[in-house]
């Protein structure tokens, strides 16, 4: 594709026993913030350092600008990465850090001079140059790691979890300035993380992995409201699974049975099912009431069991026979009506019912 | 003695006496056997020798002796022996043998680095094994490695590459030989201790930077271990001014040092006064390596 900017065809990277990446094939187009999720261990630093070239396939192609770049060692590639740990030299000072890349260029004195005021402006951190890397705070040494890599231009930056060790007020503010950054610049950002509220913040694309292989690749709405699995379902905000048999499909409205006795219906665009299924919906796609609803939904009945308030949501849970169904209430007002084991209905329209295939 | 321990338990007593008490065997120990011989030795290297007089000394203050070691034909006794050469020598030799040591030790250092935990143990234990068997027999074995009808000779002979034995033994090549052999130990421990520190992903940096290998070791590998390179420097260079064994078992007559020298006035010449001298001089070379270490490792503890 002419907007493709990186490519992987079936990378394979295995250490040891372990295959820690498996079969793996993306397209990363030109200018995207593109993250890859997924818990510790699932491979996705791995893949970020096969792209950067500190780690070599056992198998399969890495192209940049449509170029095979398996053998091109990491000082020759066209891209720069954020350490998880920033990596900053400790004996330079932030200046020479930022220079670093440029040196190693061999540019013009004058010319590193100008561009490090420019990274260190972009950063927010005109006028630190002389000081020393250790005596910067976290979210500082994190500034320095990004202007150290964004002052080579390259044509895709790679950030490994960069804001895994800030504070959780530094890092939602880091989230908006790096996304802003990311526009501003149109730099293509491959950005690796574990939390699942950042990747769909911020990214253009999500390509969400466990275990070496990518479970599903699209937007963070597509990820969120149509999970391909239950492993995406489940790691992608809360989730509320009923697993069943498949009754009847017809008029592209799926009736699926559980073993508990609750019927649901969703509507669906595929023809054929197995026969057995997993039906998805998310807490707040779901009602509270004390009535039975009329309109034709799905819905259970079931007795409060736990109220949590939440700031801007309430949530609840609420048991029917052995199973605790999730619910966030935005309408707080509405929410505090209800008292713990109180026995309500709970209900959820049929296209806000998402059928998994059985994994 | 019941007493003293009550003291120490119950601390009656100040704290200031009690490391007083805690110290006190070291600091005895130390200024009988170490500080008062040392005073002792100083005291004879400003008198004139008189190997008939009791004490072989004449208790007369004088510069001579270390005018001697310096000029002779500024001292007294203008015939004197020219010793320049032999302190000459010693420094020479314990520069190249540190420059060695450090372009061979380095290598070794990093290579042990970069292994599983338990091979890296094993190496450890392989660079240190060396200690467990005293010195002088080492040496002895490198004298049978390059005698004439040594282990190289033989089996060059036997091969015929060569036709006579090689002159090996009592040159300096072999005293540089057996000094990297002895020292090595010494700038392989704080090389290692050195790069084992530096973060791995400071080198992965520097890649993605642009950086290759070279550019990489020049810029991030040699600062971060400076530390290292100048305590493995001091440590190889200081005893390697004083060496006595290996100069004097494969340099032979022909490649003295100054340790051999001092040897040579204290039990052969008996001119104590001279010997004493000689050795304070050894001993300044050694406190001015010190005084650069100690002053390098302030900066850097200032620096960072």
């Amino acid at each position: 594709m002419e907007n493709s900017i990186v490519q992987l065809e079936s990378i394979t990277k295995k250490f040891g026993q372990i295959t820690a990446v498996d079969h793996v094939s993306l397209e990363i187009l030109a200018g995207e913030f593109f993250s890859i999720l997924g818990p510790s261990g699932c491979g996705k630093t791995t893949l970020l350092r096969l792209i950067a070239g500190l780690e070599t396939p056992d198998s399969g192609f890495i192209y940049l600008h449509n170029k095979l770049i398996n053998s091109v060692p990491p000082y020759q590639r066209d891209v720069n990465m954020v350490f998880q740990n920033y990596a900053l030299f400790p004996h330079m000072n932030v200046y020479e850090n930022i220079a670093f890349g440029l040196k190693m260029r061999k540019m013009r004195k004058e010319e590193i001079d100008q561009k490090v005021s420019n990274a260190l402006e972009l950063v927010g951190l005109s006028g630190m140059g002389l000081r020393k890397t250790t005596q910067l705070s976290g979210g500082q040494q994190q500034r320095v790691a990004l202007a150290r890599a964004l002052v080579n231009e390259p044509s895709v930056l790679l950030l490994d979890e960069p804001l895994g060790a800030l504070d959780l007020k530094l890092r939602k503010q880091m989230q908006m300035e790096l996304k802003s950054l990311q526009k501003q610049l149109g730099i293509t950002f491959i950005y690796v993380t574990h939390d699942q509220e950042e990747a769909l913040t911020m990214s253009d694309k999500i390509a969400v992995m466990s275990a070496g292989k990518i479970e599903q690749l699209g937007t963070p709405s597509q990820i969120y409201d149509k999970p391909k699995s239950e492993f995406v379902s489940n790691f992608i905000g809360i989730s509320n699974l009923f697993e069943g048999d498949l009754k009847s499909l017809d008029n592209s409205t799926l009736v699926l049975n559980t073993p508990d006795g609750i019927e649901i219906k969703a509507l669906v665009n595929d023809s054929t099912y197995p026969r057995t299924a997993i039906a998805m919906v998310r807490p707040e796609k779901i009602q509270i009431d004390t009535q039975k609803p009329e309109k034709e939904v799905n819905f259970l009945r079931g007795k409060i069991i736990d109220i949590v308030y939440l700031g801007t949501v309430m949530q609840f849970k609420v048991r029917y026979k052995n199973r605790d169904v999730f619910i966030l209430e935005k309408n707080c007002n509405k929410a505090s009506e209800y008292s713990l084991d109180q026995e309500v209905f709970i209900s959820w329209d049929f296209n806000s019912t998402v059928i998994l295939p059985e994994s | 003695m019941r007493n003293l321990i009550d003291l120490l338990k119950f601390g009656k007593i100040s704290e200031r006496t009690r490391v007083f008490i805690l110290i006190s065997p070291a600091v005895f120990w130390l200024f009988f056997f170490f500080l008062l011989p040392l005073g002792i030795l100083l005291v004879y290297s400003f008198c004139q020798p008189n190997t008939s007089a009791p004490r072989g000394v004449n208790w007369e203050f004088t510069f001579d002796n270390y005018v001697k070691a310096i000029n002779p034909s500024w001292s007294s006794d203008p015939d004197f022996v020219d010793l320049k050469p032999v302190i000459l020598r010693s420094l020479w030799l314990a520069f190249v043998n540190t420059f060695i040591c450090l372009i061979v030790g380095y290598p070794l250092a990093y290579y042990i680095s970069k292994q599983s935990a338990k091979f890296k143990t094993i190496l450890l234990i392989l660079v240190i094994l060396p200690f467990w068997t005293n010195f002088l027999v080492r040496t002895y074995a490198w004298i049978i490695i390059l005698r004439e009808s040594g282990l190289i000779n033989t089996i060059l002979m036997r091969l015929g590459i060569i036709q006579t034995p090689l002159e090996l033994i009592w040159t300096r090549g072999a005293v540089i030989v057996g000094l990297v052999y002895g020292y090595l130990p010494f700038m392989v421990l704080p090389l290692y201790a050195s790069i084992e520190k530096v973060n791995p992903s400071y080198f992965e940096a520097a890649s993605d930077l642009g950086a290759n290998s070279f550019q990489t070791f020049l810029r991030i590998m040699l600062p971060l271990t400076t530390p290292g390179i100048i305590a493995g420097s001091i440590l190889v260079f200081i005893p390697t001014i004083g060496a006595y064994i290996t100069p004097d078992l494969l340099g032979g007559a022909k490649v003295m040092m100054i340790g051999n020298s001092i040897k040579m006035q204290y039990l052969t010449i008996r001119n104590w006064p001279f010997g004493s001298a000689l050795s304070f001089i050894v001993l300044s070379i050694v406190l001015l390596a010190l005084f650069f270490y100690v002053r390098h490792t302030d900066l850097e503890e200032n620096g960072s």
